[in-house]
């Protein structure tokens, strides 16, 4: 499916989160799947949680134990590929990459889209990072339903 | 008549990496640019690259087109840049004939030269394909990332490969509405990361369909897409017509070699390497002595392996005229294991049997 439409299987998907008990911390969750010669993941991350390895075709594998869920690699990713997913109680919090503008305010309800590009429910915008370092492409805190844990990846503004 | 050792056709990342190694090496050069900016595709490009650190990833095109141009300030001494200026003729005496902005023509004679011209787009045949409004992925780029002007305000991407679907990204992040994004083949051309990321924005990329004809009077107003089996022919019955304003063809590129025929290199026709290639050997020099290929001009690739590959000629162009870099066989050593691991993985196969067909040999 992921070859003809862009929207990977679902046991790929869950094959990149961690069971949920681990996920009452952020931690990141890397959706690339095909080898493609990229690292930055890798090369990014300051707590080397990421490891892609010599040969840079290699998908990338997350070590849950170092991973602290900083987002660094989110917004490092050429490929948008990555997101930091984490529950609390009801709830679930997710940092994304977003490159559209105007950038979200926070408090601001927005929909929650899918992996089809479909709207889910909505959002809520927590927190909005563009750092000079990022070069452009911010970091944006989300809460969502825990339901959409494994279906969420983006936002849209309502307008 | 203006003599120069090492001249360098074609001021992208290929070309430019090449000037600072020669540089490094000793061998002053001229690097000759038909647009009024260097950087070749770089300077278009507005996304994240891939690769890993030693090609700049994750920093945009645009800026590593700066990176590479402020490298070649450091050797200001070292390289000069004539920019629109277009090398015209190409000549066996290793005279080549430029025109410059005003018109006017000169020639200039050099020692070496460093053939980096890149790749055009590949047209697609369809009925009504020159209505105003059709263009080629490359001109989109210009005209938005360059120029700031969209395309249009609802449009459909022919071609599923990178350049289709960055560029479709990039036309959303514009405020442009890609309607669809079409793909002949029955797999997405390019990478599943970009797929996905138009997806998520509620792009459809639609497999086994391509474009039959476009309609309009002055301008193109709708298009007539039709679906594929697997033996790429029209299912009946599947005609549909979608309303744009503008068409974008993304359907590949082909190497700009026609200097290289003209100086009488030995070229082949190898389909994986996008077209008409000239013959090289591992050194990347052609068929004729001391005229030196690099980047898409050899092999449609990547900026990666483009950038890589400018260091790697500028070094071998430096050793043939005498003035081995001080680190020569270290970063010989390095680019070339650069550039096995960049062509490592499944996208890579085509260009390693490209180049295997081409050197008709096992090195590739
Ligand atoms: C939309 C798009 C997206 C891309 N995305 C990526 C990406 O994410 N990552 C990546 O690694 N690569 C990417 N690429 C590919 C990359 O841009 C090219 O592979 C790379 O630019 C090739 O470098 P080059 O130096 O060989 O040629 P070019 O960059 O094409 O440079 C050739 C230069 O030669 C000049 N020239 C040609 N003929 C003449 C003449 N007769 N006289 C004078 N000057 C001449 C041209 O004007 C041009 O400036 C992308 C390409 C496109 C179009
Ligand atoms: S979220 Fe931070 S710690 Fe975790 S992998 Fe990414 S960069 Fe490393
Ligand atoms: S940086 Fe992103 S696209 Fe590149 S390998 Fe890592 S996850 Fe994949």
């Amino acid at each position: 499916m992921l070859n003809k439409t862009g929207v990977p299987e679902k046991s790929l998907i869950l094959s990149r989160f961690p069971d949920n008990v681990n996920l009452g911390k952020p931690k990141a969750i890397t959706e690339c799947y095909e080898p493609i010669p990229c690292n930055p993941c890798e090369t990014s991350c300051p707590f080397d949680a990421i490891t892609v390895g010599k040969d840079i075709n290699t998908p990338p594998k997350v070590d849950f134990d170092q991973c602290t869920g900083c987002g660094i690699c989110v917004y490092s990713c050429p490929g948008l590929a990555i997101i930091v997913a984490q529950i609390k109680e009801d709830q679930a919090f997710f940092k994304i990459a977003y490159e559209f503008s105007p950038l979200p305010e926070v408090g601001e309800t927005v929909h929650a889209i899918n992996r089809e590009g479909n709207i889910l429910g909505t959002a809520r915008i927590e927190k909005v990072t563009l750092r000079k370092k990022q070069d452009k492409t911010a970091l944006i805190d989300v809460s969502t339903s825990k339901d959409f844990l494994h279906e969420f990846v983006t936002i849209r503004r309502m307008s | 008549m203006q003599h120069v050792d090492l001249l360098i056709i074609g001021g992208g990342p290929s070309g430019l990496s090449a000037a600072k190694m020669a540089a490094e090496s000793g061998v002053k050069s001229l690097v000759i640019e038909r647009n009024s900016k260097i950087g070749g595709q770089l300077v278009k490009q507005t996304h994240m690259f891939f690769g890993s650190e030693k090609q700049y990833a994750k920093t945009r095109g645009i800026n590593i087109a700066e990176i590479l141009i402020q490298d070649c300030m450091e050797h200001k001494d070292m390289i000069s840049f004539m920019t629109e200026t277009t090398v015209v003729g190409l000549y066996p005496d290793y005279v080549v004939t430029v025109m410059d902005r005003n018109h006017q023509y000169s020639k200039i004679k050099a020692k070496t030269i460093l053939i980096a011209t890149g790749a055009s787009e590949k047209v697609l045949a369809f009925e009504n394909n020159d209505l105003p409004g059709i263009y080629g992925a490359g001109a989109v780029q210009t005209l938005m990332n360059v120029h700031g002007v969209l395309p249009g305000q609802d449009v459909v991407m022919v071609g599923s490969g990178n350049i289709g679907l960055i560029v479709s990204y990039q036309l959303m992040q514009a405020g442009v509405n890609v309607k669809r994004v079409i793909e002949a083949s029955s797999v997405i051309g390019g990478y599943k990361v970009h797929a996905s990321k138009l997806k998520r924005l509620g792009v459809d990329i639609q497999t086994q369909t391509t474009i039959k004809r476009a309609n309009g009077k002055e301008a193109v107003s709708s298009i007539i897409v039709q679906r594929l089996d697997d033996d790429w022919t029209f299912v009946p019955g599947t005609e549909e017509e979608i309303s744009v304003d503008a068409v974008c063809v993304s359907v590949g590129l082909s190497p700009l070699s026609n200097l290289l025929s003209m100086m009488g290199c030995e070229m082949k026709y190898v389909s994986a390497l996008g077209g008409h290639v000239p013959v090289i050997d591992q050194s990347h020099e052609t068929s004729v002595d001391n005229i030196f290929v690099a980047g898409d001009v050899c092999g449609v690739e990547e900026a990666s392996s483009a950038i890589v590959e400018g260091y790697y000629v500028g070094l071998i162009i430096g050793n043939k005229l005498g003035k081995p870099h001080p680190h020569y066989e270290h970063l010989i050593q390095d680019f070339s294991q650069q550039l096995d691991n960049l062509r490592s993985g499944p996208f890579g196969e085509k260009t390693r049997t490209g180049l295997k067909e081409l050197r008709g040999d096992q090195h590739a």
